[in-house]
């Protein structure tokens, strides 16, 4: 992965606005803020995040690449489309915090022990594996993911919405052996790995 | 002079005949109105109404008294030109001013009658204005400055059918304008600069037989007055001729705010700082070398440009300029596309703090932004040339830090417009902003100044808000960035409008009318010399500059350049000047004709004063809108504050008067007053009532000024509200029963 940020940094010297036009997905839309702050109003997350949507279009445009992609605030995006509906400029800021952070995380600059992008991966991986969200494993994993000892804490905290869980038949136990599937496993990941060489391809990643 | 036949009407429409007894107030026009023809009418307006005025017009009645609504109201159906003519009040200054209850029937009654009484006491001082005697002769129209402003006036009233004399202090036509490459794009899709067409301009007005253009030629003289005016033209041979004007635009223009005052942004210190005129002229360059813009310092590629905005404006300081000049961020986002367009390579990055952008320069901006200008929000702080390459430092606005860029090649400084307005005639050794004296551009003759009045920032005076053209000298209108910094859409938007003001003024001299506010008003100021003190107020007080003096210092009126606000009037100490229908007398006699109760009646009197270009519709409306005010006012609509004479004031308190009000428009820097000054100087009259007050043995509170707005519907029937309580307070005057 280092090998790839030193890649876009020879192939965009200086230039990151230009990086993230071509490499970030709706990237090309960074140019066209205004700086009129609405989103940054807009945010529920404004207070908790070090940086606005408004701030990293105008970091972009600063060349602030390192600080743009190790900024935990595009993983705090929850995808809530406020800043999107109210944008004058219209332009479409959860896609770009999404895209930006997956950038980020392609490069290996995201932040390592950023929770969201955290889960976020654990997520993808378990859903990615069977075609099918195991949600037992998927809340043991966020509760292990800080070690033992936190894990059996939160786990033992959690325990009586687990238990009525299981009560009303909404918790399968048996799911931490194996747990259920989609139909076509193998098809899904076939799909997924199509999708990622033509992205990869578009963004200009792959030889 | 044939004989003099007095006749009033009153109405009984609308709702008056059922909130006051119209017959009463009927007899009190012809027994204390001393009118002859009394009729009272159903529905005065109708045209059964109106045809019996007619008739009785037609049968010689001279003057005309109407007590029905506002003399605001029904204008078209109670014209007649050929008599004077006096409206009562009484459905918006009465009855809907009013509540309609028993207990306020008597108050308001007797409001009406004082309204008949005050209808029918002006009447008989009233003469019907015959108009001025001094009417124009020329229709022609001088257009100083053959800028942008200046051609596109010429062409207007080319349009129009007016002949047209061009005077232009350069030898050649277009401007500043002339010197753009490409202009800001006035039109769908806003995308690009576009051809300036100013090519277009000058053939248009130089092919056309019906404008004289002068080059290097300027104002020597400028005497007369609309209609007649005289333009001694200094032209290139060093011989003068004259052209006889019926109006003037004044287009002359702006001078660049000097970019060396800013050496700070590098201005001097390398020649790859230039000014916005300064990369105009490299495109130019470019364009016709078939290169694209190269770096001065050294003839090299340009990769990267940066352009910094307000360059010695919007300066809290007090070093540079105040203002905003409004034109240059979309001249600097032109100029970022000149690069652009011809090489999306180039790196151009605009420093703003706020990106101000009229008309549809948000589409204009947007388009630049999809070409790859980056704007970023900060403050330049300084620029440091190095050899090939400046250092710009700024503040960025948004991050909250210092930042800078290197290694710009080109910096371009948008530096703001310098109005070249002329002398200032109040400061003869004012410098303007870049630290030059003026010189006169009209040299008018005038008693008060060779050139038009300045307000503020060295731009000249013009009613910001409701009359943009009209400057405080008649027939003369002010176009383009010397009244007020703009761009080329605005600068030809503005001498569209101020030429067809210059052709309205023209024509109206033709009949010996006057010019706005008081279009068509054919009253002018009279005045009687025998008693006149030359003591020089009028002259010196008249806004408009339209009173000279003699040898003997005694006023000499120019009728055609005066707006009928009677300033002059009400400064006049002898109370010589008047007009035919509006003088000393006419109000003078309206404020005695009211019946004062006695002290001890409990029913002060209350004189209101009232502008007629605000204060007065403020109040029909008020009324219209159900706002009810006090019984106790008399209400008195004036020219304008400036024209109230303080016998009036003096007179009401002798008369037995409680309190007197008086309600005219903002002054000041930000003045509304639609005679510019007047109720400025009506104030600064007033602060010395007080002392007449004193000797009178009255308290201050009896005489009150206000500032009244258009819109004041609610405040202003408190404010009267207001003040009867202070009225209640001081007590009844002393002085009643003695007049
Ligand atoms: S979509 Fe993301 S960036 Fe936009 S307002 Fe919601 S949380 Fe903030
Ligand atoms: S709302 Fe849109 S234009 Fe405004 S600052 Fe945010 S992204 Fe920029
Ligand atoms: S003061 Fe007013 S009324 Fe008097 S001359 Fe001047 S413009 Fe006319």
């Amino acid at each position: 992965m280092g090998a790839m940020n030193e890649q876009a940094l020879a192939k965009y010297t200086n230039n990151f606005l230009r990086e993230v036009e071509e490499r970030v997905e709706e990237g090309e839309w960074v140019k066209m803020c205004m700086q009129c702050g609405v989103c940054a109003g807009s945010c529920p997350f404004g207070p908790d995040w070090e940086h606005s949507p408004q701030k990293i279009f105008m970091m972009i445009r600063a060349g602030k690449r390192d600080e743009v992609l190790s900024s935990d605030s595009m993983w705090m995006c929850t995808s809530c489309y406020n800043c999107v509906v109210r944008c004058p400029r219209e332009l479409p800021i959860t896609q770009i915090m999404h895209g930006l952070a997956t950038y980020a995380q392609r490069l290996g600059l995201a932040p390592k022990m950023n929770p969201t992008r955290k889960f976020s991966l654990l997520f993808w991986d378990n859903c990615t594996r069977t075609g099918r969200v195991n949600e037992l494993k998927l809340a043991l994993g966020l509760y292990f993911m800080d070690g033992l000892v936190a894990g059996i804490k939160k786990a033992w905290a959690m325990r009586n919405t687990g238990l009525g869980l299981l009560m009303a038949g909404r918790l399968n136990p048996f799911e931490i052996l194996k747990g259920h599937e989609c139909k076509d496993k193998a098809g899904i990941q076939r799909m997924l790995k199509k999708a990622y060489e033509i992205e990869e391809k578009r963004r200009g990643f792959a030889k | 002079m044939a004989d003099l036949k007095y006749a009033a009407y009153v109405c009984s429409g609308c709702g008056i005949g059922e909130r006051i007894d119209a017959a009463q107030t009927a007899k009190i026009a012809e027994k204390e109105g001393k009118i002859a023809l009394v009729r009272q009418h159903p529905f005065l307006c109708s045209s059964d109404g109106v045809a019996l005025i007619r008739k009785d017009i037609g049968e010689g009645a001279t003057h005309v008294a109407i007590a029905a609504c506002s003399r605001r109201a029904k204008t078209e159906a109670f014209h007649f030109p050929s008599v004077a003519l006096a409206r009562a009040n009484l459905r918006e200054g009465v009855i809907w001013a009013r509540p309609d209850t028993d207990e306020a029937r008597e108050t308001t009654q007797e409001m009406a009658d004082d309204y008949v009484r005050m209808a029918c006491a002006e009447l008989k001082k009233m003469k019907l204005p015959a108009g001025n005697p001094e009417v124009g002769r020329s229709t022609r129209i001088l257009v100083v400055g053959g800028g942008i402003s200046g051609l596109t006036a010429a062409v207007e009233a080319r349009k129009t059918g007016y002949e047209v004399v061009l005077v232009e202090k350069q030898a050649q036509l277009g401007g500043w304008a002339a010197k753009l490459w490409k202009r800001v794009p006035d039109r769908e899709p806003h995308a690009a600069p576009v051809d300036t067409g100013v090519r277009e301009l000058i053939d248009a007005v130089t092919k056309d037989a019906g404008v004289k253009v002068y080059t290097n030629a300027t104002l020597a003289q400028t005497s007369g007055a609309p209609g007649r005016f005289n333009a001694t033209i200094a032209i290139e041979s060093g011989a003068s001729v004259n052209e006889e004007i019926g109006a003037i635009v004044q287009a002359t223009g702006f001078s660049l705010y000097d970019m060396n005052r800013l050496p700070e942004l590098g201005a001097g210190k390398s020649p790859n700082v230039v000014d916005q005129a300064g990369l105009e002229k490299l495109a130019r360059e470019a364009e016709a070398s078939g290169q694209p813009i190269c770096r001065p310092s050294d003839g090299g590629e340009v990769k990267s440009v940066v352009f910094v905005q307000c360059a010695g404006q919007r300066d809290e300081s007090g070093k540079h300029l105040p203002y905003c000049s409004g034109y240059c961020c979309n001249t600097s986002i032109k100029q970022a596309m000149y690069f652009k367009d011809a090489n999306p390579a180039v790196d151009t990055v605009v420093v703003y703090t706020d990106l101000r952008v009229p008309g549809n320069g948000e589409d204009f901006y947007r388009s630049a932004q999809h070409k790859g200008v980056v704007f970023t929000k900060g403050k330049v702080a300084s620029v440091e040339p190095d050899g090939n390459a400046c250092t710009v430092n700024f503040r960025d606005l948004i991050l909250d830090e210092d930042a800078r860029i290197e290694g710009a090649d080109l910096v371009v400084l948008a530096t703001g417009q310098v109005a070249n307005a002329g002398v200032d005639i109040e400061n003869a050794d004012a410098t303007d902003a870049n630290g030059a004296k003026p010189i006169s551009i009209l040299n008018l003759n005038y008693r008060q100044g060779k050139d038009l009045p300045k307000l503020s920032h060295g731009f000249a005076d013009s009613h910001f808000i409701c009359f943009p053209y009209e400057t405080r000298r008649t027939g003369i209108y002010a176009a383009g960035p010397v009244r007020r910094p703009m761009d080329i859409a605005q600068a030809m938007e503005d001498a569209t409008g101020a030429v067809l003001k210059a052709i309205q003024a023209a024509e109206n001299s033709q009949l010996g009318r006057s010019a706005h506010p008081r279009s068509g008003d054919l009253s002018f100021p009279m005045v009687r010399l025998d008693g006149c003190t030359q003591c020089k107020r009028c002259t010196v007080e008249c806004p408009f500059g339209a009173i000279d003096e003699d040898e003997k210092t005694y006023p000499v009126f120019n009728e055609s350049r005066c707006r009928r606000c009677g300033t002059c009037m009400g400064a006049c100490p002898v109370r010589v000047i008047s007009f035919e229908n509006y003088s000393v007398d006419t109000v003078g006699a309206q404020i005695k004709a009211v019946d004062i109760p006695d002290e001890f009646s409990e029913k002060p009197r209350i004189l209101v004063l009232a502008c007629e270009n605000d204060a007065y519709p403020a109040l029909d409306m008020a009324a219209m809108q159900g706002n009810h005010y006090s019984a106790f006012v008399r209400v008195i609509p004036v020219r304008c504050l400036g024209s109230v004479n303080t016998i009036w004031i003096t007179d009401a308190l002798n008369g037995g008067y409680d309190g007197v009000m008086m309600m005219g428009c903002k002054h000041g820097d930000d003045y509304q007053c639609h005679f510019v000054k007047g109720s400025a100087l009506a104030t600064e009259r007033m602060s010395k009532v007080d002392e007449t007050l004193k000797t009178m043995s009255l308290e201050t509170e009896r005489v009150a000024t206000y500032e009244v707005a258009i819109t004041d519907l609610k405040r202003l029937p408190q404010l009267i509200e207001d003040y009867a309580k202070v009225i209640d307070k001081i007590g009844m005057s002393p002085m009643k029963g003695f007049a």
